[in-house]
């Protein structure tokens, strides 16, 4: 992205071809005319070795959370919205208490309310899945194998543009997520996260 | 009883975790065996990436031995072609430029029966072909051009390459630039040694007079002004022994993602 901050739509982008828009960074590339007259270290080489390495912890243990989810019930128990939950009323009150900084409610504390639910519900199986996909189009081996994961985005510049903002969301969502952690009593949290366990009401911070 | 029960099953949970990770663990040792056996084992497979790596090179391997790059109809070739950033020309290659290149060679040899050294001419007696297909920088450009070459296979086949051969390393003018593929990829169709390119003759900047040509890969693989082509069964003493001055740059040498 440094190295290259243009973005294309379609198969090919290069200097000469214009872009859908350009990121207003300096670039890790002396040819790129970013107009800052600045050049950024490289740092591709282990960024990418870095990147391959998280791709597969990614890949690993997003399918065995799926495949755990699945059998143990966790989808349909905790990240599937209850039939009474999935109405504009319910939706609506969720969003107003979180607007007005509502204290988490009691039941909030074991199990995930509505907003929670199809958040989680959309990063799992909407953008880790996209993040994979635009990636693996990326590559020009995956895609000799099986083109199609390209050719449908509309192109390899297209799928790495797709790939650019599906990262960005998952990076806003880590951040949110993090902040919403924090907000909500770091140590209680994470005590929940680790044990699965809900605090008693002694350890609510 | 209600109080103490949670704690137990948390405990139990942890415990049942850790032998499951334990056992991902042995399984992951066993994989590594086998895959070492049949090969899939990149040279660059030490350090911290090294898993990521060799799991990337494995698959793909696996995957893509036979598979072919995608082509492009004529009209979706990049108009004008795109050439990179180039280093600048040592002596030796600005004293065969002043000389239309008519002395330029490709030397082969290594575990070879024959080897031999291809004039350009040489190159061009054999069939050419074409392939309009996609250069992909690693930065994040690309483009699409026509390529017009000899396939790689032919002119391993012409100097006879030992079956227990497992790597071609190659060479370009520039002494810190070569790089090495595996035979599934020497022996692919599509991999060229380009010497035309949108029915003309490679450009300097795009690599000519000679370059390889490698569409499965990232651009880096596709190194441009080769002289000399090397057969071998081991990447140890090339280099730092990584498989190409790529890794030893901090790239990888697998570059088919």
């Amino acid at each position: 992205m440094i190295s290259h901050p243009r973005f294309y739509w379609g198969e090919t982008g290069n200097d000469l071809t214009s872009p859908l828009f350009k990121l207003p960074i300096p670039a890790s590339r002396a040819l790129v005319p970013t107009g800052y007259g600045y050049v950024l270290p490289d740092q591709n080489g282990w960024s990418r070795y870095l990147h391959f390495q998280a791709a597969w912890v990614v890949v690993v243990t997003g399918l065995l959370y799926v495949i755990f989810s699945l059998f143990t019930g966790h989808l349909r128990k905790n990240l599937l919205p209850s039939k009474a939950d999935l109405s504009w009323r319910a939706f609506a009150t969720t969003i107003a208490g979180h607007l007005r900084f509502e204290r988490l409610s009691e039941a909030e504390d074991w199990s995930y309310n509505l907003l929670q639910r199809l958040t989680y519900m959309f990063v799992i199986f909407v953008l880790f899945p996209l993040v994979i996909w635009t990636g693996l189009a990326m590559s020009h081996a995956f895609v000799s194998a099986v083109p199609e994961t390209v050719t449908v985005l509309g192109g390899q510049q297209s799928a790495r543009t797709i790939h650019f903002f599906v990262s960005v969301s998952l990076l806003v969502f880590l951040l949110v997520h993090v902040v919403m952690v924090c907000l909500a009593g770091f140590r209680s949290r994470m005590r929940a996260m680790i044990t699965g366990r809900a605090p008693t009401p002694m350890e609510r911070t | 009883m209600s109080e103490v029960s949670p704690r137990k099953l948390s405990r139990r949970k942890l415990i049942t975790t850790g032998l499951a990770a334990t056992a991902g663990a042995l399984g992951l040792g066993v994989a590594a065996r086998i895959v070492q056996k049949y090969g899939l084992v990149p040279p660059d497979h030490g350090g911290i990436y090294g898993l990521g790596e060799t799991l990337t090179y494995a698959s793909q391997r696996l995957l893509t031995r036979h598979s072919l790059a995608r082509e492009f109809p004529r009209s979706q070739i990049s108009k004008p072609p795109f050439a990179n950033e180039i280093p600048p020309f040592n002596d030796a290659f600005k004293r065969l430029q002043a000389g239309g290149f008519a002395d330029w060679h490709l030397s082969v040899n290594g575990m070879v029966a024959r080897p031999a050294t291809f004039s350009l001419n040489q190159l061009k007696s054999y069939p050419s072909q074409s392939q309009i297909t996609m250069l992909q920088c690693e930065e994040g450009w690309s483009y699409i051009a026509e390529w017009i070459g000899v396939r790689l296979s032919q002119v391993l086949q012409a100097v006879e390459v030992h079956p227990q051969a497992r790597y071609v390393v190659y060479f370009s003018i520039d002494p810190d630039w070569w790089e090495s593929i595996d035979m599934a990829d020497a022996l692919h169709p599509q991999t060229f040694l380009a010497y035309g390119m949108n029915g003309d003759e490679l450009p300097v900047g795009n690599g000519g007079p000679l370059r390889l040509r490698l569409p499965r890969q990232l651009g880096y693989k596709s190194v441009k002004y080769i002289t000399r082509l090397t057969v071998t069964d081991s990447l140890k003493g090339f280099g730092k022994g990584l498989g190409s001055a790529s890794p030893e740059g901090g790239y990888a040498w697998y570059a088919g993602i």
